[in-house]
């Protein structure tokens, strides 16, 4: 079952878990840290080879990734540390890399 | 059945045997003078297959504590003990312990803090960390020491408490000093403190919990203390009722406070730890040549018992707060909260405060005597309460 924090912000001492224990696991996700990007990584499909090496470098487990393909960045968790772009290869025929780092606007990600 | 056998042992010793009885799961701990010889015994306990305990030897007082959150955490029961230095590395860790509601028992073998170097008995080291959330029980003899530790564990992992316990002893006088003990069989002990049944233990893989977790924004770590003083508080009530449990099973009375002569007392003297015993050989002395003097023993100090202490001392002419530590530029501990225990009284007791014994610093009886000549003073009009006053400083 779900912990229900619906009205946390309405808890009393009493309601809260005793010691700030959190009596559930892999919630991390439910907290938006995307926040904080100063940067955010473009990715140019027609560029990338699907090497996979920005799913291996993330620190965040942030490049989405389906059917073993790059799909995307999971915006609510990227924090914009610019390692997939370094480590993206330059592809020749290209001259340049796929992934990009380009200033973040003011639109944050939405707090669940 | 329960048997006491009585024994000749140290403080020291007796801990280490009360913390076997109780089994603890885990003890992380790092020696330190004098209260070494209780974890040397419990290794001993450990290497003799006496105990199913996982003995983690650790390189600090900081890791052992850190250790033992982890070990609590993890659902154990846990112990372990230190003093002086050794409480005073432990420092962050300690809030962190009493923040988690991590039922971990530790004793503390009262030593003075540097600088200067000093391994001799005072309670500056625990006096330091009143705030940190801990329960706090202080023995004035070996005996009270082993009978602390059974009852610290049940105390500690009560339900309604669930919070660290440190059980002090007297370094080198109730530590090291051999004193006559009863020591109850194994089959009581075990029955008295119970099976530990941990909640939110990072070892149940089937409810995960996580433990260690920001509360920063939105105010809520305010919530927590309120939490954590909610339980201090209604900890007041299960100290007194274990120890009345206690006191059934074992026959020797415990009290959060302990009087002598406190029924017809008109002067007083308030202690803690093994200095509870001269003042009352003075005491008896005194009442033997009809001078009408009592001696209140504070055994709890975390919780406060002060209304218990306001009781006992409301209707006295005089009464001194002997302090083995000091807050400077303030005056002793035990005196700043019996001064404001006694606030709310219809009626003002006299009250003067003493500093004595820093650094082991003997505690002579001509010391006692002269406190109580001086309550004698203060009760007929002839001298001013309230200074406070060094005994036994050149
Ligand atoms: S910028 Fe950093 S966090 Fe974001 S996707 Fe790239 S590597 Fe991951
Ligand atoms: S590292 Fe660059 S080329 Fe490789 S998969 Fe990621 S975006 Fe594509």
């Amino acid at each position: 079952m779900k912990w229900d924090v619906s009205r946390v912000n309405e808890w009393t001492a009493d309601e809260f878990p005793r010691g700030a224990v959190i009596p559930e696991g892999g919630n991390s996700h439910d907290y938006v840290t995307g926040g904080w990007r100063s940067e955010r990584p473009v990715r140019d499909d027609e560029v990338c080879t699907q090497c996979l090496l920005c799913w291996i470098f993330c620190p965040d487990t942030s490049v989405v990734v389906r059917d073993e393909k790059v799909v995307g960045f999971d915006l609510d968790h990227c924090k914009g540390c610019g390692i997939c772009a370094n480590e993206c290869p330059t592809n020749p025929k290209f001259g340049r890399k796929a992934i990009e780092m380009v200033p973040e606007g003011c639109e944050l990600p939405g707090v669940k | 059945m329960l048997q006491q056998k009585t024994v000749a042992s140290t403080g020291n010793s007796l801990v280490a045997e009360a913390m076997r009885q109780c089994a603890p799961d885990v003890m992380a701990a790092y020696p330190i003078t004098p209260q070494t010889t209780i974890v040397e015994e419990y290794a001993k306990f450990v290497a003799d297959g006496r105990v199913h305990t996982e003995y983690v030897t650790v390189e600090s007082e900081h890791s052992a504590m850190s250790a033992c959150v982890g070990a609590s955490a993890a659902g154990a029961r846990v112990m372990t003990a230190t003093c002086s230095q050794g409480l005073a590395f432990m420092w962050e860790q300690l809030y962190i312990a009493a923040g988690l509601r991590l039922p971990i028992v530790m004793a503390n073998a009262n030593r003075a803090l540097a600088a200067p170097i000093n391994i001799h008995c005072d309670h500056s080291d625990v006096m330091g960390c009143r705030d940190s959330g801990w329960l706090i029980l202080f023995a004035e003899t070996a005996q009270e020491a082993y009978d602390n530790t059974i009852m610290a564990t049940r105390i500690a992992e009560h339900p309604d408490v669930l919070l660290p316990v440190m059980t002090c002893l007297d370094g080198f006088i109730t530590t090291h000093s051999i004193d006559r003990a009863q020591v109850m069989d194994d089959e009581t002990v075990k029955g008295f403190v119970g099976e530990y049944r941990a909640t939110n233990m990072l070892l149940d893989t089937d409810n995960p919990v996580s433990h260690g977790n920001f509360a920063g924004l939105g105010g809520t770590y305010f919530e927590f203390k309120k939490q954590h003083r909610q339980a201090m508080n209604g900890a007041l009530k299960v100290v007194k009722e274990v120890g009345a449990e206690f006191a059934e099973l074992s026959g020797r009375p415990f009290g959060v406070i302990e009087g002598w002569g406190m029924e017809d007392a008109e002067t007083a003297i308030v202690c803690i730890g093994s200095t509870a015993g001269n003042a009352r050989h003075v005491a008896r002395e005194l009442r033997a040549k009809g001078e009408k003097v009592g001696v209140l023993k504070v055994r709890c100090f975390r919780p406060f018992p002060a209304a218990d202490i306001a009781a006992a001392l409301k209707r006295l002419k005089a009464v001194a707060v002997l302090d083995r530590s000091e807050s400077f530029g303030e005056g002793g501990p035990l005196f700043l909260e019996v001064r404001s225990a006694l606030y709310d009284l219809e009626t003002r007791v006299p009250l003067v405060n003493y500093i004595y014994g820093l650094g082991g610093a003997d505690v002579r009886l001509e010391l006692i005597e002269r406190v109580f000549s001086d309550l004698s003073d203060i009760a007929a009009g002839n001298a001013a309460p309230g200074a406070l006053q060094y005994l036994g400083t050149r």
